[in-house]
């Protein structure tokens, strides 16, 4: 009971610092400066860890259908395989795992230390809310970043299924067909869905981080477990989310 | 500390505000930290608040500053509750936090200028003014550029009272301002607390295990001991009270046949 409380209380102050955040949108100007810092270190920095990981999902996407798809002769729609995966599911899923094992981990840290030592204290005896100041620039910055994050990702996983297809001698699937298969059964529609669960994701994962931050007392110890909790927990609504957001495309 | 550069000080001339605390209480749970505080701060006075560790000193302070819900009782600045943030612009408040509390990612400089910046007082060229004034009064020029993560404990303080300095506050609050500083570097403290009250006509609440600071700056003199107010009065006064738990905590003896430590465990 005590448990189903304290979750209770935590999604409650999600959203309620959701709605404070968003509530100070008018003063969004003020920001401008720390939304470009955000969308820097979730973004840009992201990108290699993105770059590099999406390439070998869909190099070993490709490598496992084409293992199975060549015994039913079927090699032709390899790149389909790896493009629907890709699109919508494993492109959205992957970058929010990344955002919250690479941004979401450093938010909460950085919240958390800032709420132990009392800056936080400091920004609300300066009449700044912390929601403003510390909170908005990273919610609107990863609804900025996570799509592109994604489109890339979905990209970079298709040139790694294709460099499969094309140097894997029991594959051998030209690089032209095998874009042909990609694009053959990819809708706007399919592109926007995946998009779109990449947002979700992004904006719970997110906001996730900054209310385990901003909730945090105590010391050195407690920024720890804060942080640790913040990525578990993340991890567990993508989780949950991409089921339920699943169903509701379908 | 140089007068002339002291009373350059420009901007709006806001009167010094009061402070009213009525039988307040704050509880953590169970355990009572502030029983039945009723006290009155006059404007422009320097006010100092002493007592043992633990007593509640810090958290009778963060009450003031707004930073906790009281659990019974009120406390008003300039008759607004400081906790309500639609009411908090009414007067201009600043907290000098214990241990800096300095935004580790911005610079001193830009620590400084963050609050005239964020609420739009002024354009770009009056905001370094007013920041390199500061910076001035402090002796802080050369740290402009640096990082709290580069600065000593003195230095961290003198940048945390400069930064409420830039504020222009009507109250100005200190929580332990001399603690973990050598004598000189106290000595300065506690005459930068005088004289921003002297030229800036800046209520002032000290909260501070320093004797000598109290008895030398204080108008008033609060003892708080166990959650519970024991005294309120001017130096003067302090010093002819005959009150056994006063006297100890002023003019505390060391007995080594007799350790303090061992009673302590005893109750």
């Amino acid at each position: 009971m005590k448990k189903l409380n304290l979750i209770f209380e935590g999604v409650g102050s999600a959203i309620e610092l959701a709605l404070r955040s968003f509530a100070s949108l008018p003063t969004a100007p003020r920001i401008l400066k720390r939304l470009v810092e955000q969308m820097f270190f979730g973004g840009y920095s992201s990108l290699p860890i993105i770059s590099i990981l999406s390439f070998f999902i869909g190099a070993v996407l490709a490598l496992q259908a084409g293992i199975t798809l060549q015994s039913f002769g079927m090699k032709q729609i390899i790149g389909t395989l790896v493009s629907e995966s890709l699109v919508r599911e494993l492109g959205p899923v992957m970058v929010a795992i990344l955002v919250a094992g690479r941004v979401a981990s450093a938010t909460t840290a950085e919240l958390a230390s800032m709420k132990v030592y009392q800056e936080v204290d400091a920004l609300i005896t300066m009449n700044i809310p912390p929601e403003r100041f510390l909170v908005l620039p990273r919610l609107l910055a990863v609804l900025f970043y996570m799509p592109v994050l994604t489109m890339i990702a979905i990209v970079i996983g298709w040139l790694g299924g294709a460099v499969i297809c094309y140097y894997v001698q029991f594959i051998s699937v030209d690089p032209a067909e095998y874009f042909t298969s990609v694009k053959q059964f990819l809708t706007v529609h399919k592109l926007w869905d995946g998009l779109v669960k990449a947002e979700i994701f992004g904006f719970c994962v997110i906001l996730i981080a900054c209310n385990t931050g901003l909730r945090t007392k105590g010391g050195p110890r407690e920024i720890g477990q804060a942080v640790t909790r913040s990525v578990v927990l993340s991890l567990i609504t993508i989780l949950v989310l991409d089921y339920f957001i699943t169903k509701a495309q379908a | 500390m140089k007068k002339a550069i002291i009373k350059e000080r420009t901007g709006s001339d806001k009167n010094p505000v009061g402070v009213e605390i009525s039988s307040l209480t704050k509880n953590f749970d169970t355990q009572h930290v502030l029983r039945d505080i009723t006290l009155s701060i006059k404007p422009g006075e320097i006010f100092v608040i002493m007592g043992p560790s633990g007593s509640g000193k810090s958290v009778l302070l963060r009450q003031i500053a707004g930073l906790d819900l009281p659990t019974s009782g009120t406390v008003k600045v300039e008759g607004y509750d400081p906790a309500v943030p639609d009411t908090r612009d009414r007067f201009a408040l600043a907290l000098v936090f214990q241990a800096g509390a300095l935004f580790n990612s911005l610079s001193v400089y830009d620590n400084l200028a963050l609050y005239p910046m964020e609420h739009r007082l002024a354009g770009k060229k009056e905001i370094r003014d007013r920041v390199l004034r500061a910076l001035r009064i402090l002796s802080l020029e050369k740290a402009a550029k640096k990082f709290p993560s580069e600065l000593s404990g003195g230095m961290k303080k003198r940048v945390a009272i400069a930064r409420a300095l830039v504020m222009e506050p009507q109250l100005l609050l200190y929580d332990e301002p001399t603690s973990e500083l050598d004598p000189v570097m106290s000595a300065t403290i506690t005459e930068i607390i005088a004289t921003l009250k002297n030229e800036f006509r800046v209520t002032s609440v000290v909260v501070s295990h320093d004797r000598d600071l109290a008895l030398t700056i204080a108008d008033r003199i609060a003892i708080l001991m166990r959650g519970q107010l024991l005294f309120v009065g001017t130096p003067a006064e302090l010093k002819q009270s005959t009150e056994p738990a006063i006297l100890d905590f002023l003019n505390p003896k060391i007995d080594l046949k007799n350790p303090r430590y061992l009673q302590l465990e005893a109750t």
